[in-house]
């Protein structure tokens, strides 16, 4: 996933998922970070606050998430690659702020490990249930990219993964952990630092006077300055124009929304990173991810001897939503089946995109533990009836 | 193959640190695969305390323990807590003097060592957890002698290395009386 170039510089840790988020992070470039400590994300800002210093950058420990969420959004604009953990108490808390880094397409890294909720829930043990907040919780219309990782070591790549595309779409990208992967320790992989390359910001090479802050090019995606560069920029969370200056229209709101939107939605087959196995002849598929996806596995090979034609799809992008991707496949199987730790956020959503062509059974869970391997054998066998 | 190990005291015995130089000795320098995971409850000092390592050469796609392959219980509390998940032919390996195990399935195998005595005779009895691991890589393999020491020097402070080397030694070949 990450792109190594000379895998002799490989060193191997043994390592808990909350560090190795924080590596991937350092490895992509971050040299910011705002954050409240939170159980089970703490790990990841303590690492941060040994690190940083160490690498020049900044850490910082915030009043609350509020305050985080805010500090991580100017710092961008400050130019810095910047990032905030937390878990559901405190990814609440961000959600009005996250609304504010989505209308001025800023740059950053929000990592949610994820416990069980609603309010302070289960602290120290594991959910999905954040699923549809980072789809769904600020107000207004737009669209998200978050990643989920099933191990460490994706812990890691896929946080380096939520820097580039936060840098080339220009937003605020979620990692999506929970409580399992985060605490857990295993064998990571970490390139040496010169052997990857972290994307670079889309600077403008246009002179002060021609830039426009919120012009879009070709791919939807404007190009960005940052302070201190000479520029003289509006970065506001009203509706605002091409300019950067507010215009409270429905014009101004059509063009921007639509924009903001359709920049995901446009460049979904790019954003979106699944793994796929035995799709060939299924029948069942199962549809999962994360800690959820990661338990199915043995699961799915049982059903697979007891001679039932299960396939298998792990998203590692859960938003934006592979659409498409899920009606194509309902067409020609009988049935989805969506293990998942929350009551069915994301088995809704395959619903949604399988438009009654095929059955979905979700696989649901409260929080607070794995799914068992037989609850999920059993569900691929009534599947299979 | 995959082995499931528990290993279980009190808090502030170093059993968490038991459960990650497990699982390092078999990851990083046994070149296998490891999960280790801990209990995170609300308990500080003195409560019980469990550190789970699955080892195996495959990919571990089940991240925490079904049934325990091996048991360590370093305190009554543990013991009483955590027999019971042993599975019919594992092996529980006990402090002789922290642990009175009180029954014996035959299937299963038992064994003991005074791990705090052997520490404190060294001078420390903090160490009983090192001495433990020692005993635990002789009677039970789970990852190779070298392997384990390895991963002891590389998670200690550097000015107890010899020490704790030590402790691991008197583990690795203690035999017990009966």
């Amino acid at each position: 996933m990450v792109d190594v170039v000379n895998k002799k510089d490989v060193s191997v840790r043994f390592m808990s998922g909350d560090k190795a988020c924080a590596e991937g992070a350092l490895m992509a470039g971050c040299n910011f970070f705002a954050g409240y400590p939170i159980t089970p994300a703490t790990e990841v800002a303590e690492h941060m606050s040994q690190r940083l210093p160490a690498t020049g950058g900044i850490y910082i420990q915030m009043e609350d998430e509020i305050a985080s969420m805010a500090a991580i959004l100017g710092a961008s604009w400050g130019g810095a690659k910047s990032m905030t953990a937390t878990s559901g108490p405190g990814f609440s808390l961000m959600m009005e702020n996250l609304g504010l880094g989505i209308v001025t397409e800023t740059p950053c890294v929000i990592v949610d490990v994820q416990r069980g909720g609603p309010s302070t829930g289960l602290p120290t043990l594991v959910s999905q249930s954040d699923m549809m907040q980072a789809k769904w919780g600020s107000h207004g219309d737009y669209e998200v990219i978050a990643l989920a990782p099933q191990s460490p070591q994706e812990c890691f790549d896929l946080t380096v993964k939520a820097f580039e595309y936060s840098e080339q779409y220009r937003l605020p990208v979620f990692v999506m952990m929970d409580e399992v992967v985060g605490h857990m320790t295993e064998k990571v992989e970490i390139p040496s630092p010169d052997s990857v390359k972290p994307y670079p910001r889309r600077y403008t090479k246009l002179p002060p006077g021609e830039y426009m802050p919120y012009r879009p090019q070709e791919d939807l995606v404007p190009e960005i300055v940052s302070a201190g560069q000479g520029y003289a920029v509006h970065v506001t969370g009203l509706t605002h124009n091409e300019k950067g200056y507010p215009e409270i229209s429905a014009k101004a709101q059509e063009n921007m929304v639509q924009r903001l939107t359709d920049k995901i939605k446009k460049n979904v087959k790019k954003i979106v990173l699944l793994e796929e196995e035995n799709l060939e002849d299924a029948e069942i598929v199962v549809v999962s991810y994360g800690i959820s996806a990661r338990t199915a596995q043995y699961p799915i090979e049982k059903a697979r001897e007891e001679g039932m034609k299960v396939g298998f799809v792990r998203l590692l992008t859960v938003w934006p939503f592979p659409e498409e991707y899920i009606d194509n496949l309902a067409k020609r199987i009988k049935a989805f089946v969506v293990p998942e730790i929350n009551l069915g956020q994301i088995g809704r959503e395959v619903e949604r995109c399988a438009h009654g062509q095929a059955k979905v059974l979700g696989i649901t869970h409260p929080g607070g533990g794995l799914h068992f391997p037989e609850k999920v054998l059993e569900t691929i066998r009534s599947a299979a009836q | 193959m995959r082995q499931e190990i528990r290993i279980s005291g009190f808090g502030g015995q170093g059993i968490i640190l038991m459960g990650y130089i497990t699982g390092k000795a078999a990851t990083i320098y046994d070149s296998k695969n490891a999960t280790f995971t801990q209990s995170y409850g609300p308990e500080a000092r003195g409560g019980s305390c469990s550190a789970q390592v699955i080892i195996s050469t495959e990919k571990i796609s089940y991240p925490v323990l079904i049934a325990p392959d091996v048991l360590i219980t370093m305190s009554q509390a543990a013991y009483n807590t955590f027999y019971s998940g042993l599975k019919p032919g594992g092996i529980l390996i006990y402090d002789s003097v922290l642990v009175k195990p009180a029954k014996n399935d035959s299937s299963q195998q038992f064994f003991s060592i005074p791990s705090k005595s052997i520490a404190g005779e060294l001078g420390k009895e903090i160490i009983a957890n090192i001495v433990m691991l020692g005993y635990l890589v002789k009677v039970a393999g789970v990852v190779s002698p070298n392997a384990m020491q390895e991963a002891i020097v590389s998670s200690v402070p550097a000015a107890l290395c010899e020490l704790n080397i030590e402790a691991f030694k008197r583990g690795l070949s203690y035999s017990s009386p009966n």
